[in-house]
């Protein structure tokens, strides 16, 4: 596992460069955060709640602009690109997101969930490259085996872990850069959970992911490396390993104490 | 690599932005028709409206046609419509509100019976029943019946109207009050009917009365189900076996006659007022007295 | 003890809505039995004529049946396009904003005037321009009674179908942003099918509206007894020639006009039954 510090920042596939979100004028709840992301590697963003963390993850595919009152600046490099100057509905596609809440449209089958993603931004596909996404997509997230059947059915069937794997099929069957998810697990329960970690660990042989978590053994089981936030700040980031037992900030050690959180 | 060809984001983000344009301007477009009743009933009815309106009957076609020769404007106003409609509505309420009071009780305690559920799908036919229909049954009911048109056929008229709203009103807001009222009345070993009376109705009181504000003010003006009711009367009337006249049946009236035709405006115009002050102290009330 | 006669009260009253509901069918049903001994339900359904002349005298329902029909349909169709706007903009575009407050608030007033002052500005100042446009001779018309019907409805359609739009809960309009889809690409694939059922219900519960609605349709239809021809061609609803001819009715003809009263008040009730299925769907999805 590399560290952080010995990379060539060109390698970064995702960099975020002073990155502050403010929700009000003067108030700020990210602030001045800069970090690299590398590729196929799974960083996990850790804090107390209100620390910021899930603020942070959608500045990364512009979901701040949805709401006019939330403003972001810095800038956020996705593949050479700043986001931030670019259109939202492309950065959305190539930073795709997955909730904390599994969120399966209710009115679409299994089938059409998958492409859900091609069809809301009305690209046509024909019958066999439809297939082969759907199918594809759903082996990704090894849920093939278990929906093949009850294709036509719709999403809200299926149980909660389900559910997330198939929004995460559905986020994946567009091949985003990076995958940005926000307490995934944490509305899961044991067995959905680690059958979702252990797809993660798979998922970034071919995905960039960054996943934002308050579960810190989940951080320590599928990270390569950790951002610890403080109220706005990104505190300590590196080499999980490292931060788990050698912690350079006392507020990080405080927390993965568990002192607070 | 992201392998998918973009169809035209310029053509997806001009259809984004016409549909926001559209959604705007029908919505603005929708409204128009408001403003335009109110100017059109306003700069016609302030002319006549006056203190006359409030303390003269209405005068007799003749008088009014005389009037009208002589380039006088017509005498007299609508105080036997406005007599009229207290009488009417007032009546209403009476029959209305303590059994719509009682029901929307009895409906939010008893959620999930069947009794319960019957009694809430009938309220809702009777909410969705059309006006003149509510009259021809008044009419069956009370003016057949009794012989003649009264002022009684006029109330049962409109209190069969107000009842579901009185229900419906009751029972939302008694269905929001957090169930700990109820359990800490009734765990200090107070009655139901104590609960009932000096707890829930009192914590919900806004939520009610907006309702009842709101139940008057549709029925305030209502016109159909009283002319097979109520009938009309050219004098004040409080006896409640009689004719009886209400503002929205003068105007009927009015309409019908030519030489009373400037009548119209001025007695719509109160009867805007009176109805947009109920609607307002309703907000007002559930605003103050918010559950 | 007390508590007993309470809740024997509370029970009584709300078996009081069971018997005035019998009550009200059992007085629509004996004081038009005449009719229907004279001519059958069918026949006075199905019958075009009205004819009040006593040498000839006969009653049918069906042009106020036709006329009902196309008077309440067209008004929906009329007001779709604008209370699915304001629908949107209160549950969608500016949910929660105080502009949609201020909207809402106009709308609520629109549903606060009387019939018959939407009778009133329609004769006075719809009817005119209607007919300076040469849409027909006196301006009296289906077309003129159906566009003033659409205006008194929006409030109704739109209030409820923006309820249930505001109901999507946000998590999944975000699933839809995050796969790159516009505001309107969310709205036509997941909250408009989202509320759909709650959005027919509402346009169902409007028509019911529009068919029972008097006043208004009295002043501005023209008042023939006969099938209209067209838009542009003047009739009756069922509720309209009730209004206008009840005052000087009896016998046959009083009987006649409290059966077309039973027929809206069957026509009302199954509206209100099938948006409560429609709602029922609604909540099992």
């Amino acid at each position: 596992m590399e560290s952080i510090n010995t990379t060539n920042e060109k390698n970064a596939v995702l960099q975020l460069k002073d990155v502050s979100v403010s929700y009000s004028p003067g108030k700020y709840a990210v602030k001045q955060v800069s970090a690299d992301i590398f590729p196929h590697t799974i960083t996990a963003i850790m804090g107390p709640s209100g620390c910021g963390k899930s603020t942070l993850l959608r500045a990364i595919n512009r979901m701040h602009d949805l709401y006019a009152h939330i403003h972001t600046s810095g800038e956020i490099i996705l593949k050479g690109r700043n986001v931030l100057e670019m259109e939202p509905m492309v950065v959305r596609r190539m930073a795709g997101m997955v909730f904390q809440q599994p969120n399966p449209f209710p009115t679409m089958s299994i089938y059409d969930n998958v492409l859900a993603g091609y069809s809301l931004n009305g690209i046509r596909l024909n019958r066999k490259e439809k297939e082969e996404i759907v199918e594809q997509s759903l082996k990704s997230v090894s849920l093939w085996e278990e929906v093949k059947d009850v294709m036509n059915k719709r999403g809200s069937f299926l149980s909660g872990g389900q559910q997330q794997r198939l929004c995460i099929a559905r986020t994946l069957a567009l091949k985003p850069e990076v995958l940005l998810m926000d307490e995934p697990t944490s509305a899961l329960d044991p067995i959905s959970t680690n059958k979702i970690e252990e797809l993660l660990l798979e998922l970034k042989q071919q995905f960039t992911i960054i996943i934002v978590t308050h579960n810190m053994s989940q951080a320590a089981r599928i990270s390569d490396n950790s951002m610890f936030m403080y109220l706005g700040e990104l505190v300590e980031h590196g080499n999980t390993t490292q931060m788990f037992t050698k912690p350079r900030h006392k507020r990080t050690e405080e927390y993965l104490t568990g002192v607070f959180g | 690599m992201n392998q998918i060809t973009p169809i035209s984001f310029k053509s997806r983000k001009a259809k984004d932005k016409t549909m926001f344009f559209l959604v705007c301007l029908f919505s603005s477009l929708a409204m128009v028709p408001l403003f335009f009743i109110i100017w059109d009933v306003i700069s016609k009815g302030y002319k006549n409206f006056n203190l006359r309106l409030f303390t003269e009957v209405t005068p007799s076609s003749m008088d009014a046609l005389m009037a009208t020769m002589n380039g006088d404007p017509i005498p007299g106003g609508i105080l036997n419509g406005i007599t009229g409609s207290l009488l009417i509505v007032g009546l209403a309420i009476l029959f209305s509100i303590p059994l719509g009071l009682f029901i929307g009780i009895y409906l939010s305690d008893n959620r999930g019976k069947k009794f319960a559920r019957i009694v809430s799908y009938l309220t809702d036919l009777l909410q969705g029943m059309p006006s003149i229909v509510i009259g021809i049954i008044a009419y069956a009911w009370v003016v057949k019946p009794l012989g003649g048109y009264s002022a009684l056929a006029g109330s049962v008229a409109l209190s069969i109207m107000m009842l579901p709203m009185i229900v419906r009103s009751t029972e939302e807001t008694m269905k929001m009050l957090p169930n700990a009222y109820k359990e800490a009345g009734l765990a200090l070993g107070a009655s139901y009917t104590n609960v009932v009376f000096k707890i829930l109705l009192p914590s919900g009181f806004g939520g009610i009365f907006t309702g009842i504000l709101l139940a008057i003010s549709r029925v305030m003006g209502e016109t159909a189900p009283l002319m097979l009711t109520a009938l009309g009367a050219s004098v004040v009337n409080w006896k409640v076996m009689e004719p009886t006249s209400a503002i929205p049946l003068l105007i009927w009236d009015f309409y019908n006659d030519p030489n009373l035709v400037d009548l119209i405006w001025s007695s719509s115009l109160l009867l805007l007022i009176v109805i947009f002050l109920l609607n307002w102290i309703a907000k007002i009330v559930a605003r103050k007295w918010k559950v | 003890m007390k508590d007993k006669i309470f809740r024997s009260l509370l029970f009584a009253a709300a078996l009081f809505i069971l018997l005035l509901s019998a009550a009200i069918v059992y007085a629509l049903v004996s004081r038009s039995g005449e009719t229907f001994q004279a001519y059958g339900f069918w026949g006075f359904v199905t019958n075009a004529e009205w004819d009040p002349r006593s040498a000839t005298e006969e009653y049918g329902a069906f042009s106020f049946i036709m006329g009902t029909l196309y008077t309440a349909f067209f008004s929906l169709l009329l007001c779709v396009p604008f209370s699915l706007a304001v629908a949107l903009f209160n549950g969608e575009y500016f949910k929660g904003k105080k502009i949609s407050g201020v909207v809402r608030s106009v709308v609520d007033l629109l549903a606060g005037i009387p019939s018959i002052v939407y009778g009133l500005w329609g004769f006075y100042t719809v009817r005119p321009l209607l007919i300076e446009l040469g849409v027909s001779a006196q301006g009296f018309s289906i077309f003129l009674s159906a566009l003033v019907l659409a205006i008194m409805i929006i409030p109704y359609a739109s209030s409820l179908s923006g309820e249930f739009l505001s109901m999507i809960p946000n998590n999944l309009k975000e699933g839809a942003y995050s796969l790159g889809a516009t505001r309107l690409e969310v709205v036509q694939h997941i909250s408009l099918p989202a509320a759909a059922s709650g959005i027919v219900a509402s346009y169902i519960l409007a028509l019911g509206r529009a068919l029972g609605e008097t006043m208004a349709v009295t002043m501005l239809i023209g008042n023939t007894n006969r099938i209209p021809g067209g838009l542009r061609d003047t009739g009756n609803t069922m509720a309209s020639v009730i209004a206008n001819q009840f005052g000087e009715a009896d016998g046959l003809k009083l009987s006649a006009l409290i059966a077309i009263g039973l027929l809206l008040f069957i026509i009302t009730a199954l509206i209100n039954l099938i948006a409560k299925l429609v709602m029922k769907k609604l909540s099992h999805a």
